[in-house]
């Protein structure tokens, strides 16, 4: 089913029988759930484009290349830089930015400005009854009654199906610059913590393979003389990196092997790795100034219990994909289902 | 405004219910005596207030669940109250509720400067957050105006934003994770010093919820660098639409100041007969402010200024020292007292988009002649949070409901033109029955839906944010 309309896809809500599969562009497959399919992509479009507001409003099935392009003809972008899944997973198909929003997906910027659910400011979304729902609006601040935008952000389309977004935007920088330090494992997660703790506004932090790497962006002669100064604190030099393949993970693209993403206080990053490591990882790179690890581990290595604090998604490989939640958070996160979706046919069993 | 009425079995129960909140609590830890509870009857939306049945104020979270907990099994309702400076009357009580103040915790509970953040109790001050920070180089980034006094636990209940949000974001971008007890008395903690949630993002949920879904008790919050320098600059405008032209301009060039604020000349005026800041006798006033090392500034204001000339500034002013940096910021800060000595004030919240700023200013206008009172703009423009101070007087009969309706109105004007309600105070009693205006049944019941989750008996601050025909059936 690929309804085009916001009122069709309500129909087919209300009346339908059996579970229903969401899937906006299918390309980020996490989580397992069984249904007859649904497509959001024939709701395509952007309905409301204000530079000058930094606001953008699109349909969820707007492809996700459609308003980057727009946004960067208008010197503009998404300030989570969403990440694309399809070379780490192998999948095919056009992401959209209700798939992005579904899994709130968010990149190495994150540390500075923020997840997918911090730049959200509205979303219209069909409830399990068929209902159509709005919260939040058009406006960056906004706190007029409870805020089902984040809700809905990272809910995997098992809260609601949604049918228009709305982000706060930032404008594109001038320039960017990496400053790189040669250095080990061991000691990038203070290296990682010194940039951060400098005035110099770092929008991305990234360690592997002996290559610390920190992310400058903003004006041009901003970036000039946040980088001299930021690799003359850290004994490092500036040079250029690939973010993209930071961002989208490239490095265990093709590789055989689990995909873990893991998010952990990052001062505790390296630790974890070596308790990771002999559960069965064989390669970390870290992001997100240390608090985020991406793993390649061998086939159904038992990570889980290396995980004391923070939580991990199995991002690729067979298993459960998401942490089990202590009993009273459970207890909510199911209450919420029922609320939102009481015949659970959207999307059932994804998240638990 | 109208508020439900008592029970009069609670009203009845009086004795027995602070006996029983006195078995559990510390004997200080309870007040009855109506003369001391008085100071609670309202917070900074002083119009209304009304004496509570009793007030708690617990030293501990387990305190806090064990008067939560003794609460609900008796069917009491409870108001959490921060510090009391809701202006949308969120921790106003009614006769048959017992306030839950978290004042007495007020701790640092442990500084992390290597993954950058801060646990706290949730009464702590918002302003001594930062103060047990600063020495080492760090602040925490919402800045409400009332951040000396306001804690934590109600920047939380009410997502508190702030000046500079334009940089930083608001409270709930800044929430790492939060200890909450439920009203049932349960304990239970959402998040901590990793970022996003593993499940659904509760975080998120609670923040913002008005002190509606639990009482939070502690909170980790993210603490930032501080930036080498900061530098606002003064710009006067002889027309709104023109201030309004050259904020939008600003934002087009890709300049992302930390703050755009702006005065108009009704609060132009108190502010600097107030303060005597120094501003200009304009139409509009624009103060920008921005952040970096001296050349960093230097490159930021060069590119605001040169938009600003485009506009025929009547007056631009840049900061030449921190004492001129103070001034140019005592008058906005002010602004709100600056316009207390006129008269008294209701202050609203709503927000617009950017792009419809000089419509509705100009709305404001005409509903200030239709009513007859007098207003005055003084906002966040950068994010389009609006804050029309109108101007009554409370000992005029019927001048407070007047001032109130066309408050109504703008209100209404800023959801019309694509906006919302309340920006950052929040709709606690004040516009909760102007939801109707904003959100359809259903967008209001999915709602309620989630308190339903947290709180089924509907007993933690009920007769808020919904209109009251709405809640009715749950709440009772």
């Amino acid at each position: 089913m690929k309804p085009e309309t916001e009122a069709e896809l309500a129909d087919i809500v209300a009346s339908a029988k059996a579970p229903l599969e969401v899937i906006g562009g299918g390309t980020r497959q996490i989580g397992r759930t069984k249904g007859d399919p649904l497509h959001s992509s024939g709701l395509s479009g952007i309905r409301l484009y204000e530079p000058e507001a930094l606001t953008l409003v699109a349909q969820a099935g707007t492809p996700l290349a459609e308003i980057e392009t727009l946004l960067a003809e208008n010197g503009q972008r998404l300030p989570f830089e969403p990440y694309d899944l399809r070379a780490l997973q192998g999948t095919i198909g056009t992401p959209t930015i209700g798939g992005v929003v579904a899994t709130n997906a968010s990149g190495p910027r994150r540390i500075q400005a923020g997840a997918c659910r911090d730049s959200l400011i509205g979303v219209r979304f069909v409830d399990g009854l068929g209902r159509i729902l709005k919260n939040g609006g058009r406006v960056m601040k906004n706190v007029t009654g409870y805020d089902l935008v984040k809700l809905m952000a990272g809910s995997h389309g098992t809260l609601g199906v949604l049918t228009e977004v709305s982000f706060k935007l930032l404008p594109a920088p001038e320039a960017t610059a990496t400053v790189l330090v040669a250095e080990a494992e061991t000691t990038s997660a203070a290296t990682m913590a010194k940039a951060m703790a400098s005035p110099f506004d770092v929008s991305g932090s990234a360690h592997a393979n002996g290559t610390t790497a920190l992310r400058l962006e903003g004006l041009e002669g901003s970036v000039s003389y946040r980088s001299q100064a930021l690799a003359n604190l850290l004994g490092g030099e500036v040079a250029t990196f690939d973010w993209v393949a930071q961002r989208d993970v490239h490095a265990f693209a093709g590789v055989e092997g689990d995909v873990w993403r893991i998010s952990v206080k990052p001062s505790g990053g390296p630790l974890m790795a070596e308790a990771l490591r002999r559960l069965g990882a064989e390669k970390v790179i870290f992001d997100w100034a240390g608090g985020l690890l991406w793993v390649l581990a061998s086939k159904g290595s038992p990570l889980r219990p290396a995980i004391k604090s923070g939580h991990a998604t199995l991002i690729r490989g067979e298993g459960q994909t998401f942490p089990p939640e202590p009993a009273p958070i459970a207890a909510l996160s199911a209450a919420l289902r029922q609320k939102f979706d009481p015949r659970s046919l959207l999307n059932p069993g994804r998240m638990a | 405004m109208q508020m439900p009425k008592p029970s009069a079995n609670i009203l009845a129960r009086k004795a027995e219910i602070v006996a029983c909140l006195r078995q559990v609590l510390p004997e200080n830890a309870v007040i009855d005596d109506p003369f001391e509870t008085k100071v609670y009857e309202c917070d900074a939306l002083s119009a209304y207030r009304c004496p509570p049945l009793a007030v708690v104020l617990p030293g501990s979270t387990e305190e806090t669940a064990a008067a939560l907990k003794a609460c609900h099994e008796m069917g009491v309702p409870v108001v959490p109250r921060g510090s009391g400076t809701s202006l949308a009357g969120g921790a106003l009580p009614t006769e048959d509720s017992v306030i839950l103040g978290v004042a007495r915790l007020n701790g640092v509970l442990e500084a992390d400067y290597a993954n950058r953040f801060i646990t706290v109790q949730s009464g702590r001050t918002n302003l001594s957050v930062t103060g047990a920070v600063e020495q080492n180089g760090y602040f925490y980034a919402p800045d409400p105006s009332s951040q000396l006094a306001c804690a934590i636990a109600g920047n939380i209940a009410m997502n508190s934003g702030g000046a500079h949000c334009l940089k930083y974001g608001v409270t709930t971008n800044n929430l790492l994770g939060v200890k909450m007890v439920t009203m049932a008395g349960e304990v239970i903690e959402i998040g901590g010093a990793h970022l996003d949630a593993a499940g659904y993002d509760l975080l998120g949920l609670i923040c913002g919820s008005e002190g509606q879904l639990g009482v939070v008790t502690e909170a980790t919050l993210r603490i930032l660098a501080k930036p080498e320098g900061a530098r606002p600059v003064l710009i006067g405008f002889d027309s709104n639409e023109v201030a309004g032209a050259c904020v939008s301009d600003i934002i087009r060039a890709g300049v992302l100041p930390v703050a755009i604020e702006f005065m108009d000349r009704p609060v132009i005026r108190a502010a600097e007969n107030f303060t005597h800041a120094g501003y200009p006798d304009v139409e509009a006033l624009l103060i920008i402010e921005v952040e970096g090392s001296e050349a960093e500034i230097a490159e930021q204001l060069g590119k605001i200024t040169k938009i600003a000339k485009r506009h025929n500034p009547v007056e631009l002013r840049e900061s030449q020292s921190p004492e001129e940096s103070a001034n140019i910021w005592k008058g906005r800060k002010a602004a709100f007292g600056a316009m207390g000595q006129i008269n008294d004030y209701m202050c609203l919240d709503g927000t617009i988009p950017v792009s419809k700023l000089p419509e509705t200013l100009r709305g404001i206008t005409a509903l200030s002649q239709k009513y007859g009172l007098d207003v005055g703009n003084v906002f966040h423009a950068g994010d389009g949070n609006m804050h029309p101070l109108i101007l009554y007087n409370a000992n005029k009969p019927g001048d407070l409901e007047l001032c109130e309706a066309m408050g109504a109105d703008i209100l209404k004007l800023c959801v019309e033109v694509g906006g919302c309600l309340t920006g950052e105070h929040g709709v606690g009693v004040e516009k909760r029955e102007l939801m109707h205006s904003q959100f359809g049944v259903d967008d209001l019941d999915i709602q309620m839906a989630v308190k339903d989750v947290f709180d089924p008996k509907w007993l933690l601050n009920p007769a808020k944010v919904f209109p009251l025909d709405a809640s009715e059936g749950r709440r009772q």
